[in-house]
């Protein structure tokens, strides 16, 4: 109350310096947006790896899934007994399990008739694996051998079969020497781990790779009693199955590939030293404002000394420009980079959205950018001496 | 009378070692209040130096300095800036704050009291201005008034708290001989209603005549001229 009075009665010194100055104003705007964008950029790009590669995780119908201990991500997931998802149904509030089959495939790009990269799944067409309607809609039709759905987001020259598929076309290419028809599309979007991926039925997928068994599944997907606790039956199962599965939450799954990335690929790193990068970007830009603007107020920040104002009155200004600056450089810094995420998505394929919490997380940081450049510019005010001046 | 200022055997350098210098060699002085003194004399005679002693802002070494009965040699910094606090600086630049309107200049000298409302600030300001002849101009940064007007509104932030002290240092310097003779029967004027204290430092001759007493420093020592008009 007593903070506010005073507030209240204060000339907002720091804010009139500023307005006062129209373009030193807008070079530190300037200066702050861009170290934002920057920010936002990397932050954004930094999210994408983790959002795009367990967008696969997140679209599973499953409460609980099982896979090999050897797994590590989902483009190298190894295999394990499809004894145990037989197995895993005994324990309580399990209700159904169904096996998946996850292969790396090199087919012919029907557009460009050059070899590519895409990950097949492979699981039977009467069980719900994915909630992704689209799938479901269309899962009947892989019961034909050799029938795929591909996916809408791939990456790569896929332009005119997405076209063509689109229009209820069918389409045919050949992989390993087997001829594939693609009957129709779903959206599950590329990751930095795949360029795109298609569903088949498991028959389908055996044929298409003959060296896998059918007894040798890449993940179990289990479906729970709404009221089951996962973490509990997850508990029970570790102690019913063999070591040679291991059992993950849905949760606990989609950490665990996050977990990979952010171990394994140096992406996440080079992204987040960007981000420091732009913030010492931006304190330097900052800081070079705000000392030009003490230094040129030296002779009047003297003479408030020669009043009575104590050396903390010429710091609260300091800092009061500091906060005015990062507020309103945020907005700028704010705005510009969802064009720039739309556009990198555009381009790349790549989930990036602006977040409630990374804009927080900019925010604060912004705050924190302009705070140290302040401390810093504070320096300079041991010059404001008015014997010294006068 | 009181006294105002009572100096007593101040002594000040610069510099350090073999480049010492003194500047002020075993000052004696007494002002009464309400009474007007001059300082004069030459450049780099002292008189600056003297005068931000007095004024708190600079850190006295040794002999006794007593204004408004606060001994300043030995004082801290934050018992200086208390000190400041009772007195109205005129410099001889006008000093004013750029981004500031004349109103809120004058305002800064009353918000670092800390006892008035917004309101009550603002109605003492615009009354100081109106006093000094700007009653049109309270909302002018200085960049919109002359040199005159400028030095005007410094003497109204100078006075603008009623300070029992008022120190000026060559505040005519920089003015035409009329803006200079209006500052200063303004501030003769101002402070005789209010019983301050004025101690003026100038190269100055014109405005001789409102003093009380006239001092000449020299090399680092007073000498007294006796009684003006």
């Amino acid at each position: 109350m007593r903070l506010w009075t005073q507030l209240q009665r204060r000339t907002p010194l720091g804010w009139l310096q500023l307005k006062h100055d129209r373009g030193r104003l807008l070079v530190a705007l300037a200066g702050i947006a861009f170290a934002d964008v920057l920010m936002f950029t990397q932050l954004g790009f930094q999210a994408s790896i983790y959002d795009s590669n367990t967008r696969f995780h997140r679209a599973l119908n499953a409460d609980i899934v099982l896979l090999s201990p050897k797994a590590q991500n989902l483009q190298n997931l190894s295999t394990f007994p499809r004894r145990r998802l037989f197995q895993a149904q005994d324990v309580p509030g399990v209700i159904s399990g169904d096996g998946l089959y996850v292969h790396t495939l090199t087919w012919r790009n029907p557009d460009t008739r050059l070899d590519a990269t895409v990950q097949m799944f492979g699981f039977d067409p009467d069980a719900q694996l994915f909630r992704l309607p689209e799938v479901n809609r269309q899962q009947q039709q892989l019961k034909l051998a050799d029938t795929v759905l591909f996916d809408r987001g791939a990456r790569g020259p896929y332009q005119g079969t997405i076209a063509a598929l689109s229009k209820g076309q069918t389409l045919t290419t050949e992989s390993e020497r087997r001829t594939l028809r693609i009957q129709g599309l779903y959206s599950l979007g590329a990751s930095f781990g795949s360029d795109g991926t298609l569903m088949a039925s498991d028959i389908t997928f055996l044929r298409q790779f003959p060296k896998r068994q059918a007894g040798s599944l890449s993940l179990g997907l289990l479906r729970l009693e709404p009221s089951a606790n996962p973490d509990l039956v997850a508990e029970q199962l570790r102690r019913h199955l063999a070591n040679d599965v291991r059992v993950l939450t849905r949760e606990g799954y989609i950490a665990f590939e996050q977990a990979y990335w952010r171990r394994a690929s140096p992406v996440g790193v080079i992204f987040g030293m960007g981000t420091v990068m732009a913030f010492v970007v931006g304190v330097v830009i900052v800081y070079q404002v705000l000392s030009t603007d003490v230094a040129a107020h030296l002779a009047e920040y003297a003479t408030f000394r020669a009043m009575g104002y104590r050396t903390r009155f010429l710091l609260v200004v300091i800092f009061e420009e500091a906060l005015v600056l990062a507020s309103l450089g945020f907005i700028p810094g704010f705005i510009l980079p969802l064009g720039i995420y739309a556009l990198a998505s555009k381009a790349t394929f790549l989930p990036i959205a602006m977040t409630a919490e990374r804009a927080l997380k900019v925010f604060v940081l912004t705050l924190m950018m302009c705070s140290a450049s302040g401390a810093v510019a504070t320096r300079r005010l041991q010059a404001a001496d008015p014997a010294e001046l006068f | 009378m009181a006294a105002s200022i009572a100096i007593d055997g101040l002594q000040h350098h610069f510099g350090r070692g073999a480049l010492r210098r003194h500047v002020l060699q075993d000052i004696q002085l007494r002002v009464a209040e309400g009474e007007i003194v001059l300082l004069t004399g030459p450049s780099g005679s002292g008189k600056t130096t003297l005068l931000t002693l007095i004024g708190g802002l600079r850190h006295g070494e040794c002999g006794s300095l007593r204004v408004l009965d606060r001994e300043l040699i030995g004082a801290n910094d934050r018992q200086l800036t208390e000190a400041r606090r009772e007195h109205g600086y005129i410099f001889q630049a006008h000093n004013l704050h750029r981004s500031l309107t004349a109103l809120q200049n004058v305002r800064m000298a009353l918000e670092v009291r800390g006892r008035l409302s917004a309101a009550a600030m603002d109605q003492r300001a615009a009354v100081m201005l109106e006093r000094v002849g700007l009653a049109d101009h309270l909302h002018k940064t200085p960049d919109q008034l002359s040199g005159g007007q400028k030095q005007r509104v410094a003497v109204a932030r100078a006075l603008v708290h009623e300070p029992p002290l008022v120190l000026a240092d060559e505040p005519t310097a920089a003015l035409d001989s009329r803006s200079g003779r209006d500052v200063v029967n303004l501030m003769q004027q101002l402070a005789r209603e209010r019983g301050s204290t004025i101690l003026l430092v100038t190269h100055d001759n014109r405005i001789l005549d409102i003093a009380d007493r006239v001092i000449t420093m020299e090399d680092g020592r007073l000498r007294e001229d006796g009684r003006a008009a």
